[in-house]
């Protein structure tokens, strides 16, 4: 079973196709999970404390914004845990403000440096884009699972 | 700043998404209910949100998924159910987070029929796709073609 980080992290498709096809899901719900089930201080609404853009200087130089840093430290030790990625690339879902997309930026560099199997994908527009998608996810994870 | 006390450490929380017409989020609560050992499950619009022990939860998904395995979607979810830093009941508004999966629910269908047809095909006969990478970008003759044939 491979750890597959998933881009959009949020995203409910990809989440349900690792589980489906046997492996386990990378996403921010189990970094976030992580943080509010973690005694400390009280820092609403995410938990994300004052610690965190330090934690994010291992991916993001110290005159980086500390929202980039602060979400980095979310999805940095997923993305060095990770034994695969797959990316969806007009994850339109995934906008948010200057701190989101500079994060979404380097969330893709870093997949792209590091050598583990990835797959990009677009989303589907019709039911003939629909097939050739879940077939490559599907083919891409089985693979994966034949190499583990 | 004051001290943080976790509440339902240890457990999990899991969204059941349902895009089916056979299926209704009042059907699968029906069925988590009868299965469910101190499982909290809560029906909402989309489905159900599942909290408890991460093996009875993974229980309870594994029955309900039977129902219609091409329909019914799965997602983690980081806070338990109606907390009141994300529940939409103390803030207003959609909760956040939803319209990612307004979005997502609007190609559920396209996913589900391809789950369908794979479920009695090789996957591996379906044709690749092209890789978004490979796409070719806007090359500098259209755009200027494009720039030429703007009206004055």
């Amino acid at each position: 079973m491979a750890k597959v980080f998933i881009y959009p992290a949020t995203s409910l498709i990809l989440t349900d196709m690792v589980t489906r096809f046997g492996h386990t899901p990378l996403s921010s719900a189990v970094a976030i999970r992580e943080r509010i089930q973690t005694a400390g201080l009280e820092s609403v609404p995410l938990q994300i404390t004052p610690e965190e853009p330090k934690k994010g200087l291992r991916w993001a130089a110290v005159e980086v914004p500390s929202g980039v840093r602060g979400r980095m430290a979310l999805y940095g030790p997923m993305i060095e845990e990770c034994d695969a990625a797959i990316i969806i690339n007009d994850a339109d879902l995934a906008f948010g403000c200057m701190g989101c997309a500079r994060t979404n930026e380097l969330i893709k560099f870093l997949i792209r440096q590091k050598e583990i199997p990835k797959l990009d994908l677009d989303y589907p527009k019709n039911e003939a884009e629909g097939l050739p998608f879940v077939a490559a996810i599907k083919r891409f994870l089985t693979e994966l699972g034949a190499s583990k | 700043m004051t001290d943080y006390k976790p509440e339902n450490v240890g457990m999990v929380t899991k969204y059941v998404v349902v895009e089916s017409f056979t299926v209704t989020p009042a059907d699968l609560a029906v069925r988590a209910y009868e299965i469910s050992r101190g499982v909290m499950i809560k029906e909402t619009c989309f489905g159900l949100v599942i909290m408890g022990k991460e093996e009875e939860v993974d229980l309870i998904i594994t029955e309900i998924r039977k129902m219609d395995p091409e329909h019914i979607f799965i997602k983690d979810r980081g806070f338990p159910p109606g907390d009141s830093r994300r529940c939409r009941a103390n803030l207003g508004g959609a909760r956040p987070g939803f319209h990612g999966m307004e979005y997502e629910m609007t190609v559920l269908p396209y996913i589900s029929h391809a789950l369908a047809e794979l479920s009695h095909r090789d996957a591996t006969t379906v044709p690749r796709l092209t890789t978004p990478r490979e796409k070719p970008k806007l090359d500098i003759y259209t755009l200027k073609r494009m720039i030429d044939a703007q009206e004055p």
